[in-house]
């Protein structure tokens, strides 16, 4: 699915402020499988997703995704395979623009001809059923502006908007950070019923070791641009975050 | 009668000008100055095809040109990384050669004796009274423009280009070409602002090359009156209230000069003070309640 070949990248080459963000990191991820990404500030966990994106280009190294080598390819061009989750709320959504309207956006991104209606019939209740899926009374609301949502509704709605054109990948950028408890406890859960249900590629970022083990199949840690742990299946059933603390301390070190 | 006859035309054919306004500066989100270049555009080409004989074309050349423009500013704004208000003063008075050009050479032209869209209309209608046809002709003009208008921002490309305005980080994480939509845009509104040229030229009967001067404010100060009475709502409302605040802007301008409340030379100054007051009255009543609760709080530590 997603392959990081040998990914170099550094910012501000040549001068005193030059700082190594990816160092030949080289990273596999399968279809189905849910990576939560961890890490300190600066440890390349962003200027990864960036990568992936089309934020920069690389300066060695390279990204396929679905088969595909999309390491030169525009941002624009990647985003038909690519659901990106931003972690403030109201980066994802159009605050002036009608729930349906959203939606609409984010799902006829395959079709073609650009003239035809922005909100069809159909779209409308294909929309609406998955919006009820929530269990969050959006159904209801479909032609209100986003702009009136609270933050955890808008998230729920970015998350819909990144899935539903069918990505092959899903990237979220610590996407509960921003949200109160209870709403980032539903956010994850829809998160986790839609990676599971549409066999997505999903990363996750997230400073919180303990919903990098709860969540997922699979925790990498970075540092310096570089992958220090990867662990999954048995060996990360026996990890807590102690010894994930432990481990990062020991390995910084190194 | 006249005078408001007069103002109902000129509010309907600036009209279409604060529609191609209510584009870039509400959806687009970009205040774009090749307006005042690509209404003189609009209105010289329309006039030198009008004195050749074909007014039909000069219409249709005044909204391609403008488009042209728009495109141009729009492509400076997105592929050169130009700041956009930069590259609209840039086309604009890159037009201005253009303009003189297109005029041949003359900063004036008149119409007279040439047949055009209002005298055609007139003159098929011989028992209508002029301002009737007149009225009924811009109108219908301002009708076909408000109806595609309405009809294209609520196609996808329509709803990609109001996301754009909206929220630019939404946009550019999404499969949307955020500088292609940019351009459209702006072409898009300054086919509108060329079209309201081309229109102004043949009512007028005649075209000068200081007409475009302040157009930019008078379609933002309609936009805002219009907003006025409709508020903020839906896109398909807010070129409805463009197209009204126009007419009612060309009223009051009528109504002070009648009056003789100042002189016509001021009306600039008053358009601009129209826009300075709508833009700056959220800052100010900020400032109040700020103030106003300094002295409340104020008022309890004494007490």
């Amino acid at each position: 699915m997603l392959v990081v070949e040998r990914a170099r990248k550094t910012f501000f080459k040549d001068t005193p402020n030059e700082r190594v963000a990816l160092d030949g990191l080289s990273l596999r991820l399968e279809e189905g499988e849910f990576l939560t990404l961890i890490g300190s500030n600066g440890a390349g966990k962003s200027t990864l997703f960036n990568a992936i994106t089309g934020g920069f280009l690389l300066d060695e190294g390279s990204i396929t995704l679905g088969g595909l080598d999309i390491t030169w390819l525009l941002p624009h061009k990647r985003a038909l395979m690519i659901g990106y989750l931003f972690q403030n709320p109201m980066k994802g959504t159009a605050p002036d623009m009608s729930i349906e309207e959203n939606l609409a956006l984010a799902y006829s991104r395959r079709k073609s001809w650009p003239l035809r209606r922005g909100v069809s019939k159909e779209d409308g209740s294909f929309f609406r059923d998955r919006l009820a899926r929530f269990e969050m009374g959006l159904e209801d609301r479909m032609k209100d502006k986003v702009g009136l949502l609270s933050g955890g509704q808008r998230q729920a709605l970015s998350l819909l908007m990144s899935t539903i054109a069918r990505p092959r990948l899903l990237l979220l950028d610590e996407h509960t950070a921003a949200l109160d408890p209870a709403a980032a406890k539903k956010i994850m859960r829809i998160t986790n019923d839609i990676v599971r249900e549409q066999r997505l590629a999903a990363m996750m970022i997230t400073h919180n070791a303990q919903q990098a083990l709860d969540f997922g199949t699979r925790t990498v840690m970075l540092e310096g641009g570089r992958i220090i742990l990867d662990i999954s299946g048995e060996e990360r059933e026996r990890m807590t975050v102690a010894r994930l603390v432990e481990h990062y301390s020991e390995l910084r070190v190194l | 009668m006249v005078l408001f006859a007069g103002s109902l035309h000129l509010g309907l054919i600036y009209g279409l000008m604060a529609l191609g306004i209510y584009v870039t500066f509400r959806i687009l989100n970009t205040p774009d100055l090749t307006t005042d270049g690509s209404f003189t555009l609009g209105l010289a080409a329309s006039a030198s095809l009008t004195v050749l004989g074909m007014p039909g074309l000069g219409i249709v050349c005044g909204i391609l040109f403008g488009a042209l423009a728009g495109g141009v500013t729009g492509f400076l704004q997105t592929k050169m990384d130009i700041h956009p208000i930069l590259s609209g003063i840039l086309t604009m008075s890159a037009l201005y050669t253009v303009n003189l050009y297109v005029l041949g050479d003359r900063s004036n032209l008149s119409l007279l004796g040439s047949p055009h869209l209002f005298s055609a209309a007139v003159a098929s209608l011989p028992g209508v009274p002029r301002d009737v046809t007149r009225f009924f002709v811009a109108l219908l003009l301002c009708l076909v423009c408000f109806a595609f208008l309405a009809w294209f921002f609520g196609t996808h490309l329509g709803l990609c280009i109001r996301a754009t305005g909206d929220n630019d980080d939404m946009v550019r994480a999404s499969s949307i070409d955020v500088d292609a939509m940019r351009i459209i845009a702006t072409a898009l509104s300054n086919a509108c602002v060329g079209f309201s040229g081309a229109v102004a030229a043949q009512y007028q009967g005649y075209a000068d090359i200081s007409s475009g001067v302040g157009m930019m404010v008078v379609g933002l100060a309609s936009v805002i009156i219009g907003e006025v009475f409709f508020g903020r709502r839906s896109v398909t409302i807010g070129f409805v209230s463009a197209i009204c605040g126009s007419v009612v802007y060309r009223l009051i301008i009528a109504l002070a000069l009648k009056s003789n409340f100042f002189p016509a030379y001021a009306l600039k100054l008053v358009s601009a003070l129209i826009v300075i007051t709508a833009l700056s009255l959220p800052a100010l009543k900020g400032r109040l309640r700020l103030a106003s609760a300094r002295r409340e709080a104020r008022r309890h530590a004494r007490g």
